[in-house]
């Protein structure tokens, strides 16, 4: 655990993020038995056998901490605990439930570690364990690193058991039969003759019963909700216009308001006109909010209309105005003083790349938009000291604590409701916008109020995924890659994200190199370096964070290595692959796409993988060079989970996450000029649209442990197998992003 | 001005330039469409016009001349429109944010074509953006619903 001895003593690595002011407790603290926080504020009728349930004579509620941003998060922990618990999920409510520390996230800090996931070694355990040990102590409730079912796949489970344990036994205490002769189905116990005694009669006598501190759970061949093709809780609604997001919300007496602040992030308001929006019909006030104003009017569009009716004069952004600076400063960045690390360093590069007769490239990456569907929105109401926030987000427990912060309020004075998000791809791992509606919320108390960020406000005034330059060197001999030296610059996103949460991480930044330096390939001299550029615009976590452009990088230039070693791309990798479930991924992709097969005329596949939030995940493309331009026809995708838990939504995960890596590869980036974004809407920001979606054919193999989440790992081998796919179909190596700078698409 | 919704009558007291998506939401407090962009570039708040569909943040309310239809209005859980059922039975929607313009959007491709061709398809749905990436779900609901709605 070297390199944890040097992360500062109160100092954590999150994932992508790093959070000051733990306390170290120590085991026996860990060990402590968390506070239910449901306990809190429960009605007199209700019970909460555990922190995940709330059971009422209207029906049983299944507490799901983490948010629902379109991922399925909300379903499959409610199968969770439902599995264990013998509930039917159309038995059930499900609700974010409040902030608190007792759902700590412990696999999101396990994955901020630099061991790879492919290390089964004491160090890395141990390590992994540790990581559980430091969100239970910080209290990390975090939606994020495709870590929600690695991290409650037992627990969530053990909870139902405890519960369902203790509901028995309040059904044996009740009847007077033995334990062993009772039975639990769809959401009742069943007594020996037959009949039934419902779980929210039971849960009032049950709640008086020690719970077991042991349960067993059930066997794999047991379960009826796990592993089969069910039914999203939310399906129904999000198919008939019910389904209520942060946007929907209406109170009796609320107002509606939106903000704008300068374009140039984190640059001054110098001065401002707002006689005309002032006078605009609707409008009820504008004030001042950090960087530029909110407007309160009785609709939301009016309120938008108003805004665009003030003259600002913005002062300049703290950070170079011109794209081409943002991209000399990262070119400028691959020197040893910016060496951040070099976690991959085997055999010796130098010694065999020093004749200097080696292949070299040069890889780029752009700044993406987060853009979620949903513009970002919060609704608040100051009312007597008291202050309720209704908004989306990743991180309750951060924003509570950066609320309780700024506006001097106590916790307990603070109400969190966590709603559905219409997306948020890691964009509500941040909580500008929710500051934004509080203060607006302090000047204007005792009404509700709805603020609601136009399109342009959402893009212009995003964290985006940072940009990145790669550089690689590499020899081939006897039709084998023999060298592969990658360095890659990026600013850093862990301490721009947290720099805005005033924490600071020491030591290297895991996600310049995620993706890129974790890779299980034996290559006889191998080096992945990371070189921290310097902060430039404020960035963020993007789906699949550094693994989003590493796996490019990577895959992109091992590619071509192999096709000038003369070799066959699958086949390389595969005799360069030691471990055994990634090989079998790439075996997979391989035989799905019957890889080798003549592909026709014009026509070319490409194959890429890429090991992130320890999924190994292959896929293969196939394109056509048309008169059209270039189609992509198929996708073959498989991807290594342990266990497949929700094979329907696994399905949409992995192709979803696909079509966001080829959509954003082909045609999107992010540009800035005079200080700010040049896109401030779809109309510049094209991703992939529907009849550009190729078939995709996804397989989840279970060959590993633990079991794994889907969110995210399907993302980075997409662009690489779409670059790949074009050189095999065209000859065109196209080593920067979006594609279409260098290629016509359908 | 009057507007007929889903077949109820009202009155509303806006500005002719409002856009109908807002008077949808935030006056008659139906929230099924949704704002994505405001420009035309999402289709989040397609409703239909006497059954066509049309972007409602880019349709000024003074414009209406018709009856509008809301996916409140298309059908409810309790009584689903096939194209409904079909996004069910695909478990079509991840974040689902885009999903009563796309729902509404195929609905309208299925009344005025009952057996689209996959390039009939692409060409109605490709207005529509679905960040999360639902497209081959949404391509195969559609196919669904149509074949679904010719049987009936």
């Amino acid at each position: 655990m070297s390199r944890l001895g040097k992360i500062a003593r109160r100092t954590f690595l999150v994932g992508s993020t790093a959070v000051a002011g733990g306390v170290a407790f120590g085991y026996y603290s860990y060990k402590k038995p968390l506070t239910n926080p449901l306990l809190a504020d429960l009605d007199a009728d209700q019970t909460a056998l555990t922190p995940y349930l709330r059971i009422d004579q209207s029906g049983i509620t299944i507490i799901t901490p983490r948010v629902d941003m379109g991922q399925g998060a909300q379903s499959i922990q409610a199968a969770l605990i439902a599995e264990e618990m013998d509930l039917d999920l159309a038995q059930v409510k499900v609700d974010h439930g409040p902030p608190s520390s007792a759902y700590y996230n412990g696999a999101v800090v396990a994955e901020g570690f630099p061991i790879a996931a492919t290390n089964y070694g004491f160090v890395a355990r141990n390590a992994r364990a540790f990581g559980d040990v430091v969100g239970k102590l910080m209290g990390l409730q975090i939606t994020g690193g495709s870590s929600t079912v690695p991290d409650a796949f037992d627990k969530m489970r053990k909870a139902g058991a405890v519960a369902r344990a203790t509901l028995v036994q309040a059904a044996a205490n009740r009847t007077g039969i033995e334990v062993a002769q009772l039975k639990t189905e769809r959401g009742g116990v069943v007594l020996p003759d037959g009949s039934r005694i419902d779980y929210m009669e039971l849960a009032p006598e049950a709640a008086e019963i020690d719970q077991p501190s042991e349960v067993t759970l059930k066997p794999q061949s047991a379960w009826r909700i796990l592993g089969r093709p069910v039914h999203r809780i939310d399906v129904t609604q999000k198919s008939t216009g019910t389904a209520r997001y942060g946007i929907d919300i209406e109170m009796p007496g609320m107002v509606y308001a939106t903000v704008r602040t300068n374009p140039r992030l984190g640059g001054e308001m110098l001065a401002l006109d707002a006689s005309a929006a002032e006078q605009a019909r609707g409008v009820i006030k504008i004030e001042p909010v950090t960087g530029g104003v909110a407007v309160i009017a009785d609709n939301t569009w009016r309120a938008l209309q108003a805004s665009n009716m003030i003259d600002f004069d913005w002062g300049p952004a703290p950070y170079p105005a011109e794209q081409g600076d943002h991209w000399d400063a990262v070119a400028a960045a691959f020197t040893p003083g910016l060496q951040d690390s070099r976690f991959k360093d085997e055999g010796d590069v130098d010694a065999a790349l020093s004749s200097g007769d080696g292949i070299a490239a040069e890889y780029r990456v752009p700044y993406l938009a987060h853009a979620p569907l949903e513009p970002l929105n919060a609704t608040v109401l100051f009312k007597d000291g008291r202050l309720d926030i209704w908004t989306s987000t990743q991180i309750p427990l951060f924003v509570m604590d950066s609320v309780s912060h700024f506006t001097g309020l106590a916790a307990e004075d603070i109400h969190l409701h966590v709603e559905i998000a219409g997306g948020s791809f890691g964009r509500r791992l941040e909580d500008d916008f929710v500051r934004q509606a509080v203060e607006i919320a302090l000047v204007h108390p005792n009404v509700p109020i709805k603020m609601t960020w136009s399109r342009e406000e959402d893009m212009t005034h995003d964290f985006p995924r940072p940009l990145a330059i790669a550089r690689g060197r590499g020899a081939v001999s006897n039709w084998q890659v023999t060298s592969f030296d990658l360095g890659i610059a990026s600013p850093s996103v862990t301490q721009s994200q947290t720099g805005r949460l005033n924490q600071s991480v020491p030591g290297p930044d895991i996600a310049i190199v995620a993706g890129a330096w974790d890779q299980p390939f034996g290559i006889e001299n191998y080096r992945v370096t990371g070189y921290r550029a310097p902060p430039l615009a404020p960035v963020s976590s993007w789906r699949s964070v550094g693994a989003s452009g590493n796996g490019f990088f990577h895959e992109g230039f091992l590619d071509e290595l192999i096709h000038a070693a003369g070799a066959d791309p699958l086949e390389e990798r595969l005799r360069l692959c030691w471990h055994e479930p990634s090989r079998k991924v790439l075996e997979a992709v391989g035989e799905m796409s019957n890889w080798g097969s003549d592909p026709g005329p014009n026509r070319g596949r490409g194959v890429a993988f890429t090991l992130s939030f320890g999924v190994p995940s292959a896929q293969v493309i196939e394109v056509s060079d048309t008169p059209d331009g270039l189609r992509i026809d198929r996708v073959f995708a498989a991807l290594e989970v342990g266990r497949v838990l929700d094979p329907i939504n696994f399905e949409n995960q992995v192709q979803g996450g696909i079509i966001w890596g080829l959509g954003h590869a082909m045609q999107a980036e992010l540009t800035y000029a005079d200080g700010q974004t040049e896109q401030e809407n779809f109309d510049l920001f094209e991703t992939m649209r529907l009849y550009q979606a190729p078939e995709i054919t996804v397989r989840g193999l279970e060959n590993d442990a633990p079991v794994r989440g889907v969110g995210e790992p399907s993302v980075p081998p997409a662009a690489p197998a779409l670059a790949n796919a074009i050189f095999a179909a065209t000859g065109q190596r196209i080593r920067e992003l979006p594609l279409n700078k260098h290629i016509d698409f359908v | 001005m009057e507007l007929i919704v889903n077949g109820a009558r009202h009155e509303v007291d806006v500005e002719d330039d409002m856009p109908l998506l807002w008077v949808l939401r935030d006056v008659l407090n139906i929230k099924g469409p949704k704002y994505g962009c405001g420009i035309a570039q999402c289709g989040a708040c397609t409703v239909h016009l006497d059954g066509e569909a049309v972007r409602s943040c880019q349709l000024a309310v003074g414009d209406v001349e018709g009856e509008i239809t809301t996916i409140e209005g298309l059908g409810t859980p309790e009584a689903l429109h096939s194209v409904q059922e079909a996004w069910i039975d695909h478990q079509v929607a991840q974040c689902g944010y885009c999903q009563s313009g796309q729902i509404m959007q195929a609905a309208s491709l299925l009344a005025d074509i009952p057996a689209p061709t996959d390039a009939q398809i692409d060409e109605a749905m490709s207005g529509n953006l679905c960040r999360c990436g639902t497209y081959p779900r949404i391509r195969a609901a559609v196919k669904s619903a149509a074949a679904k709605m010719r049987e009936t």
